[in-house]
């Protein structure tokens, strides 16, 4: 494990361009983020937002720039490199993306077996501890994804992304398709997760309540930039006439 | 009309350059593709829990589509050298033909085309739908090579259990010729017996073993190549599956046309 030198970024994202065909999707965005940070970056939708997660993760490659996290770069990093470089990392998927194939164990578990059928006894406990932490109880232990509400699927789906302990969480548009209700209590219970597990936090969204109350700084996204960022309680003071106009879902305005 | 004539020239070119270009990119991401699982089947971490599954899911649960289909085509194939051979005094080649025919061409082709319907479709689809989904990302962001995980074990089941399925197939196929020929035909079961041991070579069983395999592989590639590239929601997933099962039921039939000639020449 390499030492990470005092004041060096969790996340750094510097210059990063990604082009699909002539649609240029990122065109050098500039993030920092440091550890223990909570940060959201907010924006319409097709702005990029998911884009940036995945050249951060590897599962995209910028076509220019530097994503470095920890100092380590990731662009161009060699696969044994960039799979020692994800244990760091747990992602909450915006449909959650449970294996159907499995039940809520072994889903919750995969993350520490890689799928192999290693000590199900212990596996099971393991996953009715991360389980109990996202309000879940060990009765849904052996339903299959499928059985389970939208709000439950994410909770599980949550329980998998912090149950080998990462580092850093990143949360792609966790309220997504919920109800209000469900939808404070996933952001409470982020919030409560980040702080009780002292992760560091990206999370993308375009839900400002959401924004508000997981992070402890927006950056917003718009032309494949990032126009602007600030703490949480400036977002509706913030000056820039386009976060203005977003954060207050108004049609008019310089965003067509 | 002077002006026109090149720019009509150079848009009938294109037309034809473009698909050409977009094929021979096709057959390039395919063969990368089959290379990439060639190395990784043979490289660590394997999942032999999930090869085990794909085993059964491709071998054991297509046995009895395969073995109804096999149990039909003998009987007719008896059944048409019966009537065909009647026609010049050859009817009693009928149990020749029959062995002939399923082990060396029948057998590998009709178990390769069944379960590339039944398999292609269904690993397109899976794949398919965990890719737009975000499973395969989620795999990889678990630390888990999804190539290994996923696909290694699919396309190595195939090869494996396909020349099993067609052997098994050869033989209930010429069980089903034999029972049409005793029961329908009238034809005598010892020397039936006889006729088709004496004309069942070694040859015939490789021939039949070696097709099978790379049905299998092709039916593997076609099913996971697809699955994998899937895009587009569940208009996507349709079109991969589609396009799964046509691709691997050409490929079949061109690759048996391919190793009967090479073989036969």
């Amino acid at each position: 494990m390499m030492a990470v030198a005092k004041g060096t970024p969790k996340i750094k994202l510097t210059e990063v361009v990604k082009r699909f065909g002539d649609n240029s999707v990122l065109d050098g965005v500039n993030l920092s983020v440091e550890p223990g940070e909570s940060v959201a970056i907010i924006g319409g939708s097709g702005t990029g937002k998911s884009v940036t997660l995945k050249c951060i993760l590897g599962l995209l490659t910028p076509d220019s720039g530097s994503v470095t996290v920890d100092g380590e770069e990731v662009v161009g990093a060699r696969s044994r490199e960039m799979s020692r470089i994800r244990t760091k990392f747990g992602m909450l998927f915006q449909g959650g993306a449970l294996f159907d194939s499995m039940p809520v164990w072994r889903n919750v578990t995969f993350g520490l077996t890689q799928g192999r059928m290693t000590d199900a006894a212990h596996m099971r406990r393991v996953a009715e501890e991360n389980l109990e932490r996202v309000g879940l109880s060990r009765d849904i232990l052996n339903l299959r994804p499928n059985e389970l509400s939208g709000g439950m699927q994410k909770r599980v789906a949550l329980a998998r992304a912090i149950a080998p302990r990462p580092e850093i969480i990143f949360f792609d548009e966790p309220t997504t398709g919920l109800d209000p209700i469900r939808a404070d209590m996933i952001n409470d219970l982020i919030t409560s997760l980040v702080e009780d597990l002292g992760v560091t936090a990206l999370t993308i969204t375009h839900d400002m309540v959401s924004a508000r109350k997981i992070a402890n700084r927006v950056a917003m996204l718009y032309n494949g930039r990032i126009i602007w960022h600030g703490p949480r309680d400036r977002l509706y003071d913030s000056g820039n006439p386009y976060v203005d106009q977003f954060v207050q879902g108004r049609a008019d305005g310089p965003i067509r | 009309m002077t002006e026109s004539l090149p720019a009509s020239i150079l848009s009938a070119f294109a037309a034809i350059g473009r698909p050409a270009i977009a094929m021979f990119a096709m057959i390039g991401r395919i063969a990368v593709f089959a290379f990439t699982a060639l190395v990784r089947a043979v490289t660590p971490p394997f999942y032999p829990a999930r090869f085990g599954t794909q085993l059964m899911e491709i071998g054991w649960y297509s046995l009895p589509v395969v073995g109804l289909t096999a149990i039909f085509t003998g009987s007719a194939l008896a059944q048409q050298i019966y009537t065909g051979g009647s026609r010049f005094d050859a009817s009693a080649t009928v149990p020749a033909i029959v062995v002939f025919g399923m082990v060396r061409e029948l057998g590998p082709v009709l178990v390769g085309l069944m379960v590339a319907g039944r398999v292609a479709s269904a690993m397109a689809a899976e794949l398919g739908t965990m890719r737009v989904t975000e499973q395969l990302d989620a795999l990889t962001t678990l630390r888990t090579d999804a190539f290994r995980y996923l696909i290694v074990p699919r396309m190595a089941a195939s090869v494996i259990a396909l020349p099993i399925m067609v052997l098994i197939a050869n033989s209930i196929g010429i069980m089903g010729g034999f029972l049409l020929a005793i029961y329908k035909l009238g034809f005598n079961p010892a020397s039936y017996l006889a006729t088709t041991r004496k004309f069942l070579q070694s040859d015939d069983i490789w021939m039949a073993v070696v097709k099978a395999a790379v049905f299998g592989f092709i039916i593997g590639l076609m099913g996971c190549y697809n699955g994998s590239r899937t895009s587009g929601g569940a208009a996507g997933v349709g079109k991969a599956t589609t396009d799964a099962v046509v691709s691997a039921f050409i490929l079949i039939l061109f690759s048996d046309l391919l190793i009967t000639i090479l073989a036969l020449k």
